[in-house]
């Protein structure tokens, strides 16, 4: 397995007319972990939507390759189904729909679009008994509608949870710590080590390096301006949380 | 499973709408087929001669005649409303047919004697007219159902299981005949001859329609239903149903509507009357998929409605639920006069409007007895070009001592062309009345799109899945049946809507 399942080249994305990457090149071989650290507005998100497909932003060159694959002109569904998994750090509220017939949507639906048959209820609740149980999410959170009145926790965990449950190539996690207390973050973190896999990548998107320590990167990548300016291995993230971000500030400059 | 439950049926469905809308064809109005059956009509335009014509033509006696006479007479001296937030251009009542009967059928006795190319028509609607498979089979429930083509009853299934218990369901026509006391009795006991200009117009020209009549303390051992279906070119249709639920009572019917592709607009009037008694309950759900007209807006059915229900006896209840995703026009308010003491009103609506259909949608709750209650809950889904508005009425007379309501009405916005309003009137004429309004208008959110989109979901798949959640309050009171049946209508009805 040589071909690394992302490979990002000189990529430069804007929206309206403001350009927020400026040249991203990064490549994560299969089953490691990458984490990107920066600080806000540094383009950390803006990248995670990038990936996902999201409509607002403009490539304006580069390209982004999965397994070999150029997703560019991929809807967000298409990319989702090629194998992109995005956990939001803000999950949105879908109101009357169950998180179980959610689930069930979004499986059946990458299903389908696979060319797979649909998933026997049997089936189904097998796998989200398992993946759920992991979690600590039970049967009462998921007859609730996704992500209406969750908690910071519920919300992270019920990210976790789909990311489980739609088993992609790719994670990226943007900000899964935000709003997560230390007990939650153990459970998130249990949750998504339990995904690390030989075939699996991730991408942590962070600016805290406490969630690092739940969830040891194989790469750190020092985002800053638009790119990637400094990378090295965990220890990199420990000497960011201790100088802060200004020397990588002067590199990049 | 210890600590999971199986997924409702309803979550089933939720996942077999989503698999409905990827099945689906492009042709996005599946009930736009013309059947080719000879049809007896009478001469184009209305008249006296044409009011004789029909009741002619249903045997009907000298006192029926007398009525819509004097219904007819009435309509002369009226003029057409124009307060509701639709606009059409002028129908003309002479260029078109108020009576088209398939030629084969006067009174078919059993299905044996229905014209095969009706049955395949409606085989082909979905509608289970064949009783006799129905009981053999099991997979089903018994839904009793009384087919009405443009403007005679086809046939009406399980009238000898439902006679056992005293329960009559025929085609009004019959019952005109048949139980003369009793429609005599309750027919515009309701919504009086001169209630409105539409309401009276189908005084004078109604065709046909149901008649139901559930004797003293019997519970209706089946679902009754029927299906309305014009067919033929330039027809009216102006039905009349007549509910009748005497003391302790209950019974479910279901309505269901479809008409061919045309390019000239119908007119659809109907009249529908329920009457409860003491302690007796009626809920009626109606799923409402009239041709809406092309994407540009041109034919579509005009759907003029007026239902209204009694709660005349004590601690009686009606409910009404209704699914509108057809119709270029809807015109509709199904009501509740809360007149007998304790009785209480419900009002469960989704109306669904895209390309250039207009809809002006409510209800009315008027409490005169004592401790009346009543519940409104109405979602409406604009899309496209449509146009949609709830318009709903709440009052108490002075004697309603302690009248409750509680509204609720939420709008749910696709794209940026359409609209939606909402007008309550809302009266109380004594200080105990407690009356509660709420209102809320959302749009399908760019973020709520992505992220569905980002878990694998179409575009389409995605709209289905939001919008089905947006009415899931309103889809847990319709009968199990048609549950499944609105969540593909509800797909149906807004593809094309994004993107």
């Amino acid at each position: 397995m040589t071909t690394p399942i992302l490979e990002i080249r000189n990529l430069h994305a804007r929206i309206e007319e403001r350009e927020i990457l400026k040249g991203v090149n990064l490549t994560i071989p299969a089953g490691q972990v990458h984490a990107i650290m920066g600080r806000n507005g540094s383009g950390k998100s803006t990248l995670s939507y990038v990936l996902a497909g999201k409509e607002d932003y403009e490539i304006t060159e580069g390209e982004i390759l999965l397994n070999g694959e150029n997703i560019l002109e991929m809807d967000p569904a298409e990319r989702a189904v090629a194998g992109i998994f995005l956990a939001f750090q803000y999950p949105i509220e879908i109101p009357g729909v169950a998180t179980m017939t959610f689930l069930k949507a979004a499986m059946n639906a990458q299903r389908k679009a696979r060319g797979e048959s649909e998933l026997s209820t049997p089936d189904f609740m097998r796998a989200v008994k398992e993946a759920g149980a992991q979690l600590n999410i039970d049967s009462d959170m998921l007859k609730r509608p996704l992500n209406v009145g969750f908690s910071g926790g519920e919300k992270k965990r019920a990210e976790i949870l789909q990311m489980a449950l739609l088993k992609p190539a790719l994670c990226v996690l943007d900000e899964t710590d935000s709003g997560l207390d230390i007990d939650a973050l153990q459970v998130v973190s249990k949750g998504v080590n339990a995904l690390r896999d030989a075939n699996r990548s991730m991408l942590v998107i962070t600016h805290y390096q406490r969630l690092l320590n739940h969830i040891v990167p194989d790469v750190v990548h020092v985002f800053s301006d638009g790119r990637i300016v400094e990378s090295g291995d965990k220890d990199l993230a420990l000497q960011l949380e201790a100088k802060g971000y200004a020397d990588f500030d002067a590199t990049a400059a | 499973m210890a600590d999971y439950d199986i997924p409702t049926l309803k979550e089933e469905i939720d996942r077999e709408t989503v698999e409905s809308v990827l099945a689906l064809d492009v042709d996005k109005y599946k009930y736009g087929f013309e059947t080719d059956i000879e049809s007896d009509m009478a001469p184009k335009g209305l008249s006296e001669d044409t009011v004789r014509f029909i009741s002619a033509k249903k045997n009907e006696p000298q006192w029926m005649l007398d009525w819509r006479l004097e219904a007819y007479r009435r309509f002369l001296t009226m003029t057409e409303p124009t307060w509701a937030k639709v606009h059409y251009p002028q129908i003309d009542l002479q260029d078109m047919y108020y009576y088209a009967a398939p030629k084969s059928s006067p009174a078919p006795k059993s299905l044996d004697e229905v014209d095969p190319a009706l049955i395949a028509m409606y085989d082909k609607l979905g509608v289970p007219l064949k009783e006799r498979e129905i009981l053999a089979g099991v997979e089903r429930p018994k839904v009793a159902v009384d087919a009405v083509m443009d403007s005679v009853s086809v046939v009406t299934t399980f009238r000898e299981e439902l006679a056992k218990v005293g329960i009559i369901f025929c085609s009004i026509s019959e019952a005109i005949r048949e139980y003369p006391e009793l429609v005599q009795k309750y027919l515009a006991s309701v919504v009086p001859v001169s209630d409105n200009y539409y309401a009276t117009l189908n005084s004078a020209v109604f065709t046909d329609g149901s008649f139901v009549y559930i004797p003293k303390g019997v519970r209706c051992p089946m679902e009754l239903s029927t299906y309305f279906r014009i067919n033929e070119k330039k027809t009216g249709q102006f039905e009349r149903t007549l509910i009748i639920a005497e003391a302790d009572s209950y019974v479910s019917y279901l309505e269901g509507c479809t008409a061919p592709m045309r390019d000239e607009a119908q007119l659809h009037a109907a009249v529908v009357e329920l009457v409860a008694l003491d302690n007796a309950e009626i809920k009626y759900s109606t799923v409402q998929n009239w041709y809406p007209g092309d994407k540009d807006g041109k034919g579509g059915i005009y759907n003029f409605v007026t239902k209204r229900g009694d709660c005349r006896g004590v601690n009686s209840k009606i409910s009404w639920t209704q699914v509108e995703t057809g119709s270029a026009i809807t015109w509709k308010y199904p009501s509740c006069i809360l007149r007998g003491d304790g009785s209480r009103g419900e009002f469960y609506s989704i109306a669904i409007s895209n390309g250039y259909q207009q809809v002006d949608s409510g209800t009315k709750m008027l409490h005169l007895g004592k401790n009346t209650s009543s519940r409104i809950i109405a979602k409406g889904i604009a899309a496209g070009f449509s146009d949609n508005t709830y318009r709903g009425q709440v009052s108490a007379h002075a004697k309603a001592k302690n009248a409750r309501n509680f509204t609720q009405c939420d709008s749910l916005l696709i794209g940026d062309k359409c609209g939606a309003h909402t007008v309550p009137y809302i009266e109380s004429r004594n200080g105990t009345a407690v009356f509660e309004h709420e209102a809320t208008t959302s749009k399908i959110s760019d973020d709520q799109m992505f992220y569905c989109q980002q878990r694998g979901l179409s575009e389409e798949d995605a709209v289905a899945l939001i919008v089905n959640g947006f009415v899931r309050d309103v889809l847990q009171h319709l009968p199990m049946e048609f549950m499944v049946e609105t969540q593909k209508l509800i797909s149906i009805s807004l593809e094309g809507s994004v993107g």
